[in-house]
């Protein structure tokens, strides 16, 4: 690295964590209380350094049963019969309390997940309460939505969330789901039920009525028991293709109404006429960001075959210049990796990445004793059959592919089962929007990536799962309407066939 | 002296042709009273397979052709459905048993929801799709595109009408459709095709089969080169396949599922948006 571009190094500038005020153990809150867990309860950690923060419940069948049947009377005896301007209020108070005490989650979020301060503080929690926000101001104007008139709720909503945004997606989940009028029974990542814990405090101070909204903890097994309850009425996942199947396996024929959001495999595409500049630091954005465990991340790099160096070179300048450590410290870039089986996954599939060819770069970077971790590393020399290129990592793993024409970029971006976003770079304002227009994939960032809004619909095309969240679209997965659904009732040729004006 | 009329050989519509099932098989249709009529192609799971390739095929340049040309091009279908109309009038009256009226009624509802779809080739975007205000420097919008191949399993009743009710809103958008016709009376969409193919309607955009929708269908769910199912027609399968069956092996690919209904499906928005797909494009905003 050449002399003018030395960092110097930062002192240590880690955030307090004086701000949390944490149980030692967490129940389950159902019907609007903590009550004990009959599962086994289990500690969750920090993965920076492996202590224990708090011992989490475990809902066993006989709890899931529990929240589902306060979720029911809740929406039979409350929530359905609030008027959407109430329920607004509620989202609204939610919005504001989040908002108040959006440092102490931020903390939490980092000492259970493991990402640095400076995205939970800067980035999940300004979104989770802008999310509150959004949806606060729809729940009264759903007429409006385009759904046709009275739209309704479709009752209880079973949801499953993952690890990597814990409270973000817990946000995502919930607000649409209550401003439409249902109630929730919500399951945290195993590894980050933390922030949800503290939340439920937030629905006590917003003194939402009591089963509007259960949070469970536990497992798989405790998410499986969920989303298969036949008393609930949607299901929502956010998580693995795998898993997702499965959801959508056993749910097939129960009449529940299911969206998923699961993996991702993201190109991002680089024209040699993009802004550069602005370009290394979307690459760096896109697959590093979070550590990576991002289902969107643009984790296969697609660039121009004239720049490919050039932009190697720059891209492996930049990763030395990131921090990685302690995810408290306001200075750090690269937090923990959020769980030992996630690091050893990440390894697994970077070790099968060198044995099938591809030239493996990593920063150097130290790595803390304790902890889960992994140093930004980069691929080069991948081809587009390598597992690598082709199944997710979730980890700071980037593969590095090149492309001489657009179409070809087009076809090397689109070839794989997954189709969550993608990103492109170019300064030609009509190639970037042709190449928009043919990629299959969800969102598509143009010179940008991993941006998020509540008012911008998110989600994927074919094995990245269905259904949108945020924006007015996120709205139909927790809706009836004429317009939603197609009666069995067939036009006749005496009577104008209508449906349009519906 | 009468002349001896010359009967039509029924096959496969697949990309664009008419070829015969691979397997060689056919089995019987007959009118209400046992009158054999013709012997109608049993597609096997080769021909589905073959369908899916064609389906595929034909994907890139339907869903990428304008909507004012998709719009024109199913409007052609109606024109010449219009034109052909005594011919399905009697093929409806032999196969379904219908009386000449309620044939008539069918037909003409048919040709209406072709009128009807080929004029939301150019709008559903805008109802379906809008701008996004979000919350920083971005041009930001959300439009809706074709899912890709769909597989339908057509209502097993109203042949005609019912075929038509389901394959025209997935076009609309620019999916291209493999479709299994009414088991019981398959003519109609055989002669269907023959529409199709002097439409300007794209080899592979609509491929027809016919046979049993128990033996075909489980293909056709499971086969990892189709984006969508729609299980209208599948609510009493023969057999031990259900729809539920189907909609399980389509989870393997997390294939979209639209479930079974009864009747007829009727016109609407919905039936085109159900099977697109939302895209969202962000793109920066220079700060002037």
């Amino acid at each position: 690295m050449p002399e003018t571009t030395r960092f110097l190094d930062y002192a240590p500038a880690p955030e307090s964590t004086a701000i949390l005020s944490l149980r030692e153990s967490y129940g389950l809150f159902i019907d609007g209380q903590f009550s004990e867990g009959h599962g086994e309860s289990f500690a969750t950690i920090s993965p920076a350094t492996e202590k224990k923060i708090a011992q989490i419940a475990t809902a066993d069948a006989s709890d899931v049963d529990r929240a589902v049947a306060a979720a029911r009377r809740a929406y039979t005896s409350t929530w359905s019969k609030l008027s959407g301007a109430d329920r607004g209020k509620y989202l609204f108070r939610i919005a504001r309390l989040v908002q108040e005490r959006a440092r102490e989650l931020a903390v939490a979020e980092s000492l259970d997940n493991g990402k640095p301060i400076k995205e939970s503080r800067d980035v999940d929690l300004p979104l989770v309460a802008a999310w509150f926000f959004y949806y606060a101001g729809w729940a009264d104007k759903l007429d409006y939505a385009g759904f046709g008139p009275n739209p309704r709720s479709l009752g209880v909503a079973a949801q499953v969330i993952p690890w990597n945004f814990p409270l973000l997606m817990l946000a995502w989940k919930i607000a649409p789901a209550l401003a439409t009028g249902n109630t929730v029974v919500i399951k945290p990542a195993e590894t980050t039920p933390l922030t949800a814990l503290i939340f439920a405090e937030i629905l006590q101070q917003a003194d939402l009525p009591a089963g509007v909204v259960n949070i469970i903890t536990g497992a798989g097994d405790t998410g499986s028991l969920l989303v298969n309850h036949p008393d609930v009425n949607k299901v929502a996942f956010t998580g693995s293709t795998a898993v997702g199947r499965a959801i959508a396996r056993s749910t097939a024929g129960s009449g529940k109404k299911l969206t998923l959001e699961l993996g991702g495999k993201a190109a991002n595409i680089v024209f040699d006429d993009a802004p550069m500049d602005q370009a290394i630091e979307g690459i760096v954005n896109g697959i590093f960001f979070n550590q990576g465990h991002v289902c969107c991340a643009g984790s296969r790099l697609l660039v121009q075959e004239n720049v490919k160096d050039e932009v190697v070179d720059r891209l492996k300048a930049r990763l030395s210049t990131l921090r990685l450590g302690d995810p408290l410290d306001k200075n750090t870039d690269i937090g923990a990796i959020n769980s030992r089986a996630q690091r050893e996954r990440i390894r697994q599939l970077s070790d099968i990445g060198e044995q099938e060819g591809a030239e493996r770069w990593t920063a150097d970077c130290k790595i803390p004793k304790n902890g889960f971790w992994f140093a930004p590393t980069i691929f080069t020399n991948v081809s587009t059959s390598h597992r690598i290129a082709r199944e997710e990592v979730f980890g700071p793993v980037l593969s590095v592919l090149s492309f001489r024409t657009p179409a070809e970029a087009i076809s090397k971006a689109n070839n794989t089962p997954y189709g969550l976003s993608a990103g492109v770079w170019s300064s030609n304002g009509s190639r970037v929007l042709g190449v928009a227009d043919k990629l299959r994939a969800g969102v598509v960032w143009i010179n940008t990536f991993n941006q998020f809004d509540p008012a911008s619909p998110f989600g994927g095309y074919k094995e990245s799962g269905y259904g949108r969240e945020g924006g007015r679209h996120g709205l139909a997965a927790y809706l009836t309407s004429a317009s939603l659904e197609s009666s069995g009732e067939g036009p006749s040729s005496a009577t104008p066939i209508t449906g349009a004006s519906k | 002296m009468t002349r001896l009329p010359v009967v039509k050989t029924y096959k496969l519509y697949i990309g664009g042709k008419f070829p015969r099932s691979e397997s060689g098989r056919v089995y019987p249709i007959a009118t209400s009273k046992g009158v054999f009529l013709a012997n109608a192609a049993k597609a096997s799971r080769k021909d589905a397979r073959d369908a899916v390739v064609a389906a595929r095929t034909a994907s890139s340049g339907w869903a990428g052709a304008t909507g004012y040309n998709r719009g024109q091009i199913l409007y052609r279908i109606a024109e010449l459905l219009e034109g052909r109309r005594a011919q399905f009038v009697e093929e409806l009256r032999l196969s379904e048993g219908s009386s000449e009226s309620a044939a008539q009624k069918q037909v003409d509802a048919a040709i209406d929801v072709w009128v009807w779809y080929a004029g939301w080739a150019d709008k559903y975007v805008q109802v379906a799709g809008n701008g996004n205000p979000v919350s920083g420097p971005y041009f930001n919008i959300s439009t809706p595109e074709a899912t890709g191949v769909v597989a339908i399993i057509a209502p097993q009743e109203s042949s005609l009408l019912g075929l038509v009710s389901v394959i025209a809103p997935a076009l609309v958008s620019g999916n291209t459709v493999i479709v299994v016709a009414s088991e019981r009376a398959p003519l109609a969409a055989i002669s269907l095709s023959e529409v199709l193919v002097t439409s300007d309607v794209p080899g592979g955009v609509i491929n027809v089969l016919t046979g049993s929708p128990a033996e075909i269908a489980p293909w056709l769910a499971s086969h990892a080169d189709v984006n969508a199912l729609d299980l209208t027609g599948a609510a009493a399968l023969a057999g031990d396949v259900t729809w539920v069956d189907l909609q399980i092996a389509g989870a393997e690919t997390l294939k979209r599922v639209r479930p079974p209904e009864s009747g007829v499906p009727v016109m609407s928005v919905e039936r085109i948006t159900f099977f697109t797909e939302t895209k969202t494009v962000w793109h920066t905003k220079g700060i002037v």
